[in-house]
């Protein structure tokens, strides 16, 4: 079965066609990924349009979306999950939600214990450690300097962007993948595709509150 | 689809409101908002991402309300419209990203159009087609403007004067902060006007100088005599009319629009004035630009309130009009666009 995967968690639009089945490994028939961190809007459409062109696969045939959600900045990731949820809507198909940190460690499952970070701005990184690929915990944000001591002695590789940009503080031997992959997305969903579980809410990984301050209240007017 | 008739799905997402409309041709369907103004309200202004988050949550349950209202199912839409600007960037992406997909979903074409001429063209749904050019005061918490619109609907129209500071709605709800009434402010001041004296103090009328632009506006001069005037009272331990101020300051703001609106209409020698945006839900701007009107001859039109504020009808009913004209779909990569001009009617 035949599944549109996207991901707009990081600076790439990530775009895919995967071809599910059960009890075999999911097919990447096309992908688009553009690293371009201010195009996430204008770019993710026409992407999955695309990979659909390219497969020769319509709409119709298709039987999951896929997507991942976060953590992310906040405005890139809302446009691939609000196309998402809009895709899943209109065309009535299941979706199904995939950590974005979870896509980057699924292309590293042999590591024993992984360090994923991605770039969180404001000189923070999104994190998760993976033991044998699978994730240990909630996802977090912090500053790199701020992660746990036992979680670097411990990790004996990082990925993803923020461990990239901050590999000289966090010190791990890095490995390639700074985005979210089709491919990663795609495992991290191939159980629930292949067996149609239940339709999943694409809930963001914000991990931080919105910005906004409450004005000092004014002083009453005497009326 | 019936060409002149489409059945448009409109979506707005351009401030706090997730605005979700269906109409046929001019005719009215659905008309489902979700506000996430409460949520604003104790930060005395729409906080954007907030605002982002809640357009997020509200999108898909939104359409459905729509569709439900309707009674139409997605399948049934003939094209999808959506507010690419201008607005909050962060609020615009979220219901550019959604038609966007119900668009490629459904395979059906996109107009990705202007806020403010959405604001023009809802008037057709309430008050019918208008086959010549009008006048338009466009009025809201963003913008306020005076437009020559050739065709209500089309693709061209011109400014004619646009405020230099704050937009009319700005003003209202500074004021009625400064007032201790709460946000938003519109309503509030109008609310609490009615109890007030509107000719208790006389404030400024902005850009009303012999040398000054006919048709520009200026409201952040009132606002500072507002501040003044109160903090006086405050200074002398009196009491502060809060109704009386409010009333005063709201007819200074509506005294100014509707006066260069009228004239610029009398001076066009066009027929019809047209009000859109959320400041003409204000009661008492209505009521004074329907005396001015009938004073000079024109013909007023001016939608339901609940149509004035921000609604994904006005977009749908906008997209309506430009399918019928056979205007080109906007292609699937087109941006968000927060400062679109007021002139770039579709992109
Ligand atoms: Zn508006």
């Amino acid at each position: 079965m035949l599944a549109l995967v996207l991901d707009t968690s990081s600076a790439a639009v990530t775009a895919g066609l995967v071809e599910f089945g059960a009890g075999v490994d999911p097919v990447v028939l096309a992908e688009r990924v553009t690293v371009d961190a201010r195009a996430h809007g204008e770019l993710l459409v026409p992407s999955l349009q695309a990979c659909l062109a390219e497969a020769g696969v319509s709409i119709s045939e298709l039987a999951a979306v896929v997507a991942g959600v976060g953590p992310g900045p906040f405005t890139g990731l809302r446009v691939g999950l609000m196309t998402a949820a809009a895709l899943a809507d209109a065309t009535g198909l299941p979706a199904y939600a995939v950590c974005s940190l979870d896509a980057i460690a699924a292309v590293h499952a042999e590591r024993d214990d992984l360090l994923v970070a991605g770039d969180a701005r404001r000189k923070e990184v999104y994190w998760a450690r993976y033991r044998h690929g699978r994730r240990v915990g909630e996802p977090a944000v912090a500053k790199p300097a701020e992660l746990p001591a036992s979680l670097l002695a411990g990790t004996d590789a990082m990925a993803g962007a923020g461990a990239r940009l901050y590999a000289g503080i966090l010190g791990r031997p890095l490995l390639d993948g700074d985005y979210p992959t089709v491919a990663g997305l795609a495992a991290c969903a191939a159980e629930r595709v292949a067996h149609r579980v239940p339709d999943e809410v694409l809930t963001p990984l914000y991990l931080r509150r919105p910005d906004a301050v409450e004005p000092a209240a004014s002083k009453p007017v005497r009326t | 689809m019936t060409a002149d008739q489409p059945l448009v799905l409109g979506i707005e997402t351009s401030c706090d409101e997730t605005g979700v409309g269906i109409v046929r041709g001019a005719e009215l369907l659905a008309d489902a908002v979700a506000s996430s103004v409460s949520e604003h309200a104790r930060f005395g202004g729409v906080v954007p991402e907030v605002a982002s988050r809640a357009h997020l949550q509200a999108m898909v349950p939104t359409v459905h309300r729509a569709c439900a209202e309707a009674g139409v199912a997605l399948a049934d839409i003939d094209a999808i419209a959506v507010t690419a600007g201008p607005g909050l960037a962060g609020a615009l992406l979220v219901g550019v990203a959604a038609a966007k997909a119900y668009a490629l979903a459904l395979d059906k074409p996109l107009y990705a159009v202007n806020h403010l001429s959405a604001h023009v063209s809802v008037d057709l749904l309430d008050n019918g087609p208008l086959e010549q050019a009008c006048i338009a005061l466009l009025v809201s918490g963003g913008h306020s403007s005076i437009l020559r619109v050739p065709r209500v609907g089309g693709l061209e129209l011109t400014e004619l004067g646009a405020t230099l500071d704050d937009a009319a709605g700005e003003a209202f709800d500074k004021v009625a902060r400064l007032l201790g009434l709460g946000f938003p402010g519109g309503p509030l001041i109008d609310r609490a006007a009615r109890d007030g004296d509107r000719d208790a103090i006389a404030f400024p009328r902005g850009m009303t100088g012999a040398h000054d632009d006919p048709f520009s506006f200026s409201f952040s001069g009132l606002k500072t005599a507002v501040a003044r005037w109160v903090e006086a009272r405050q200074r002398a331990g009196e009491p502060v009319p809060v109704a009386d101020v409010a009333a005063s300051f709201q007819e200074a703001v509506v005294d100014v629009l509707s006066a260069k609106a009228v004239r610029a209409a009398s001076e066009a020698g066009i027929e019809y004035l047209l009000l859109g945006g959320g400041v003409a839900a204000n009661s008492r701007l209505r009521e004074l630009t329907a005396q001015r009107c009938e004073r000079a001859g024109l013909r007023l039109r001016v939608p339901r309130p609940k149509l004035c504020t921000d609604n994904g009808a006005m977009v749908a009913a906008l997209g309506a009009q430009l399918v019928a004209q056979g205007a080109a779909p906007s292609a699937l990569d087109v941006p968000a666009d927060s400062s679109m001009p007021i002139t770039e009617v579709l992109s």
